[in-house]
């Protein structure tokens, strides 16, 4: 008896996927260093490292402590700038066939709006806009943590950028409450949510008897925060149901992945795990495509947001998957 | 960051062949022809610690020696541990026959002359592991090499018995005189670079003995190429945590990736002084 195969491409807004398995920012670079494992394009996507206008150098070391089934990061947006960005990772990319998502950083809404005009005609699948790095010198500048702010940076990028490419907003977890950010974002013009961010936190190094990380606070990443991100696509996709959501926090398996699609994404990031295994994004395609079928499902869009029906709504689904035969 | 071509690493499942005590250290060697295939001196392993549903995410890396490609014979690499916290002493516990998560071989490697020039190898520690197969290959390339090893005290030195049935010629130090002569790889090798008409210094070891060599060589106006020891979250070049501020050709310092960039640098491009600030003259800085 062989498993049946379960459709798994999926959606977000307008860009189609053969798969719902992307990396996260700033844990796949631009794609290039994944290529001795794995063949890039037979991902979801590639979600960039954020870029900004300007070369950045980024945080002083150490950038990164270890914690229990995570990490502490600081780096600081280190990157290329935007035009360096376009000439070598956006051009690799094109040319390996991968689906791409860019991700964006600025100081401000202008950097934003430069960001999003600057690469208004570029090859891309999807703008990711990241206002919620915890790793820059003024709190102020997490967008993401102010309504207002969010805003004034997503309604000014969907007009910027280009009309045909779905615009995501980047959430941090680190706010009272996620769903009222969700809804000021989703009103400003944004086609979907990318989220979470990583979550503040800090390590004290007994050495030194100061804090481990050069930036003094990091982002805090891995299987630690899963259950943090899941409450957090859980709470926005109650908040907004019609928007999709790219799911993240500590997916390491396809059975992570999957709480993730039942808790309301449409799609995942794979971000921290792929330090600890390079394949692991590849591996949980598969995975999650088991997973899929164990349960019963014939696809993967009729799991998006699962968790959310009554045991009598899943059973009536499970009920109608059997009345018609398997495959097609 | 750069265009510049990567080297092939894979990720591979290795069966643990032999383990040897060496002093405070041990000895892993492994079966692992992938990694050994595309093996060249300077180059490491990062290994996955803690099993399957591990709680230490990211991999521990270790300079590669003794290689062997394998011909009729699976390949095999080793490499030496020392405790130093939950995934090493994870480590410790392996036993022969079991296996271990590979991704390799990773970083740079050594650049070689492109003739036979003499050389002075100075290893800190096991800082001396990769330098025993980059001596096999200076030799038979017809280069004269000498080498020196050092560490803190004597249980802390590693290969200085392989050094010597390499190359003979093996000045030891310790800094307690338990071993050798008393005192720091840095006092033998002023007069090691003279008497051999050195006209390169390879060098692994603690960053502090790291710039104190180059600083030696730099004052013999010779270049020094050193292996450097960052902390890593990922080793294959995606998370951007080991950068080190170095100076390029055209005297533009940027941060770059020890991982993918390194393990192996010109000690003069370093920015030793600059380690661990973000210096204001630095690509990028004026962009945070
Ligand atoms: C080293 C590192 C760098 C990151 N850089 C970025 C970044 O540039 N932009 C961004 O939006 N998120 C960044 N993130 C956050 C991840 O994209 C992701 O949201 C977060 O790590 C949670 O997912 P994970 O647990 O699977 O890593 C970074 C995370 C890590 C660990
Ligand atoms: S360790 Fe990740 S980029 Fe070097």
């Amino acid at each position: 008896m062989g498993t049946p195969t379960v459709d798994i491409s999926t959606s977000l807004a307008s860009f189609e996927l053969p798969n719902p398995v992307l990396t996260a920012s700033g844990c796949a670079a631009a794609g290039r260093e994944l290529s001795p494992f794995f063949d890039v394009a037979e991902l979801g996507g590639i979600v960039t490292k954020s870029i900004m206008m300007k070369p950045r150098s980024g945080r002083s070391t150490p950038r990164m402590a270890e914690t229990p089934s995570g990490m502490l990061n600081s780096i600081g947006l280190q990157g290329p700038g935007v035009d360096s960005f376009i000439e070598h990772d956006l051009k690799w990319l094109h040319e390996s066939g991968a689906r791409t998502v860019v991700s964006i950083a600025g100081h401000n809404t202008d950097e934003f709006v430069a960001l999003a005009r600057r690469l208004y005609d570029q090859p891309m699948d999807l703008l990711e806009v990241n206002i919620s790095c915890p790793n820059v010198e003024n709190r102020g500048q997490v967008f993401a943590c102010d309504a207002i702010a969010a805003t004034r940076v997503i309604s000014a990028v969907r007009r910027a950028a280009n009309p045909n490419v779905p615009i995501f907003a980047k959430l941090t977890p680190d706010v009272t409450d996620i769903g009222y950010i969700a809804r000021a974002v989703a009103e400003a013009g944004a086609d979907g949510i990318s989220l979470i961010n990583t979550l503040l936190g800090l390590v004290i190094d007994l050495d030194t008897l100061r804090p481990a990380l050069g930036g003094v606070t990091g982002g805090l990443s891995g299987p630690a925060i899963r259950p943090v991100a899941l409450r957090c696509v859980w709470q926005v996709h109650q908040a907004v149901p019609h928007l999709p959501l790219l799911g993240m926090g500590g997916i390491k398996t396809g059975k992570d992945a999957l709480q993730f699609i039942l808790a309301g994404a449409s799609a995942v990031s794979v971000g921290t795990a792929v330090f600890h295994d390079p394949t692991a994004p590849i591996r949980i395609i598969a995975e999650l495509s088991d997973e899929l079928a164990a349960r019963g499902f014939s696809s993967l869009r009729d799991a998006i947001g699962f968790a959310h029906l009554s045991s009598e709504q899943q059973a009536a689904y499970f009920a109608a998957q059997t009345a018609v035969p398997v495959g097609r | 960051m750069t265009s510049d071509v990567l080297p092939g690493p894979v990720q591979e499942t290795g069966e643990i062949f032999d383990v040897t005590r060496l002093g405070e250290y041990t000895q892993f060697t492994v079966v692992a022809p992938g990694v050994a295939r595309g093996f060249k001196p300077g180059q490491f392993v990062a290994i996955a610690v803690g099993g399957r549903d591990t709680s230490m995410l990211l991999r521990r890396s270790f300079a590669l020696y003794g290689v062997q490609p394998g011909a009729e014979f699976a390949g095999t690499i080793q490499f030496v541990v020392a405790a130093k916290g939950g995934g090493t002493e994870w480590l410790l516990r392996r036993q022969i026959g079991d296996t271990l998560d590979l991704v390799g071989p990773l970083g740079v490697p050594f650049p070689l002359p492109r003739a036979s020039v003499p050389a002075v190898l100075v290893g800190g520690g096991y800082g001396t592991a990769p330098l025993l197969p980059l001596a096999q290959v200076l030799l038979a390339q017809g280069s004269d090499v000498e080498m020196i090893v050092g560490a803190a005290t004597a249980s802390r030195l590693f290969g200085e018995m392989q050094a010597k049935r390499i190359i003979g010629k093996v000045t030891v130090t310790t800094d307690d005189g338990t071993a050798g002569q008393r005192g720091w790889v840095t006092d033998p090798l002023p007069s090691a670079i003279e008497r051999l008409g050195a006209e390169i210094v390879y060098a692994c070891g603690p960053m502090g003995m790291l710039r104190a060599v180059g600083e030696v060589a730099g004052a013999h106006a010779i270049p020094a190429q050193v292996a450097v020891e960052e902390s890593m979250a990922c080793g294959i070049g995606v998370c951007m945590t080991c950068v080190l501020p170095v100076r390029d050709g055209d005297g533009v310092s940027r941060f770059v990736r020890s991982c993918v960039e390194g393990p192996v640098f010109d000690a003069g491009r370093i920015r030793w002084a600059d380690v661990g600030t973000v210096p204001a003259d630095l690509f990028g800085a004026d962009g945070n």
